[in-house]
């Protein structure tokens, strides 16, 4: 379509034009919103040509491993592991896992025929921290969240308080489960241990289920749990050593029944004299002999 | 902030581990240093190749950095400062091989002007702002473009230019006055009949990599 020239402005055109493009005849905007929309993105491919030219191509490889979750396809690269995913997600089909992993990371995803060293006694295990993970793309703030978060021991929980305080980010309770809930490489980092800050299990990224699973597969008393949430209580002690702990602690979960004693908050517990546990830091232990 | 912080994540990517950490670091300023490319050469052929020899400049350098010296890198000055040198000796060779340079606008400066090519894809307001900056002298369209284009503070558009901070805000303020000067003087031409079919807002495919 041309322009028509009956629509032609008769008068001496404005200054400005709309952002939308000049009519003919028309003065051209200048400013700085004008300029910053001559900003554009790198082609297409530009960083893969970048990383060619410098024959660095990373390439991701990944296995299909078993685990208390189901199967699981676990990606990785020579920075560590970079992916987990339940293999039910993708019906079972490690070539849709390639594509969606390659999609996402852009970098080429093909199946390697070993999985990387003690990953195999890692899902064994529930003890993780040895493994390399790559978390190129994560923010410090998310990495530090996923680093503490590794360090909860199988079969006990945290809440997401907890971890925010851990990482000196007190206030930060909300996103420290954003956090988690990016986490990359879930069940391997567990994500899945830390719970909501009245003690109820609360949400998981792969499902509720699934978080269930994962932590009764590790021995953690769900119900019990559950049922002191549900009567508000935070934190147990016991009334023989006079430490308290978070309800899931392995030390808690050693006390006799006639010595359990129940706190709502951890003020409460100290001012009854108890002490905090060590493992479990349920405040801020003071003394770190 | 948040700028700042994808940064010192790249940056301890690359100070970690140089050749796992580039692509991260490539991704991260392909935009600026692409955007500068374009601006200033004027085509997306000749932007494409300045933009991917910068960061290959870039990593020789790094191979040669310390983990520390790495960590404090301001990223987007340094990599801009590569590709403004690089321009500015493509430019030197063209001018001294005159046959390579379509038409030479005055005795001794080469055509700098945007080509056809980096005007096919713009906006009709977009491609006449981008005629108009191809009227300016170097030393205003590069901090006009660090600027305004990029994104740059006047304090990163010094260091990568190499002059003081007054005289890069000067030099930017003036730019952009004489754009308005120049604005004022042309008006924008009638849009060629072809670019007026409308292309579809939302393309259904081909989602722009970042």
């Amino acid at each position: 379509m041309t322009a028509n020239p009956s629509r032609r402005p008769t008068t001496a055109p404005g200054p400005r034009t709309r952002p939308t493009g000049p009519r003919p005849g028309a003065y051209v905007a200048v400013g700085p919103a004008a300029l910053r929309a001559l900003r554009v993105e790198a082609p297409a491919g530009f960083a893969d040509a970048v990383m060619d030219r410098l024959g660095l191509h990373v390439t991701d490889r990944f296995v299909t491993v078993k685990s208390p979750a189901g199967d699981l396809f676990v990606a990785f690269n020579d920075s560590g592991i970079s992916a987990v995913m339940p293999a039910a997600l993708f019906g079972d089909d490690p070539g849709r896992f390639a594509a969606e992993h390659q999609a996402e990371t852009g970098r080429p995803t093909v199946a390697a025929t070993r999985a990387p060293a003690g990953l195999a006694a890692a899902l064994r295990s529930g003890r993780a921290t040895g493994l390399r993970y790559d978390l190129s793309g994560l923010t410090p703030f998310e990495r530090a969240v996923l680093a503490k978060t590794l360090e909860i021991p199988s079969g006990e929980v945290r809440p997401y308080g907890w971890v925010a305080r851990e990482i000196g980010r007190p206030r930060a309770v909300r996103a420290v489960g954003s956090a988690l809930g990016r986490n990359p490489v879930p069940v391997l980092i567990p994500c899945h241990r830390v719970v909501r800050s009245d003690g109820h299990i609360g949400n998981y990224g792969l499902g509720v289920p699934m978080k269930r699973t994962l932590l009764d597969a590790e021995g953690v008393d769900i119900d019990r749990l559950e049922r002191l949430a549900g009567a508000g209580v935070r934190f147990v002690g016991s009334d023989t050593t006079g430490v308290f702990c978070v309800p899931s602690c392995v030390r808690a979960t050693r006390i006799g029944p006639a010595h359990e004693v129940h706190f709502r908050t951890a003020a409460a517990a100290e001012a009854a004299g108890y002490r905090a546990c060590r493992h479990c830091a349920p405040v801020p232990v003071r003394d770190a002999s | 902030m948040v700028a700042l912080r994808i940064d010192t994540t790249v940056l301890d990517g690359l100070a970690d581990d140089l050749d796992a950490g580039f692509a991260a670091f490539v991704r991260a300023h392909s935009g600026s240093v692409y955007s500068t490319a374009l601006r200033l050469s004027g085509s997306r052929a000749e932007a494409d190749d300045l933009a991917q020899e910068t960061f290959v400049r870039a990593y020789g350098a790094l191979r040669r950095f310390d983990a520390e010296r790495v960590r404090a890198l301001e990223s987007r000055p340094w990599l801009l400062t590569i590709t403004l040198n690089l321009w500015r000796n493509r430019l030197r060779h063209a001018a001294r091989r005159p046959r390579e340079v379509r038409a030479a606008r005055g005795a001794d400066a080469p055509d700098t002007r945007p080509g056809p090519e980096a005007a096919a894809e713009e906006s009709e307001s977009s491609r006449a702002l981008v005629a108009l900056l191809g009227q300016l002298s170097e030393h205003q369209r590069v901090p006009v473009v660090l600027r305004h284009v990029v994104g740059l503070s006047y304090v990163e558009i010094a260091s990568t230019v190499g002059c003081p901070v007054g005289t890069a805000k000067a030099n930017v303020a003036r730019g952009v006055e004489r754009l308005r000067a120049l604005a004022r003087d042309t008006p924008a031409p009638a849009p060629p009949s072809w670019s007026r079919t409308r292309r579809p807002r939302h393309p259904v495919h081909g989602k722009e990599t970042p």
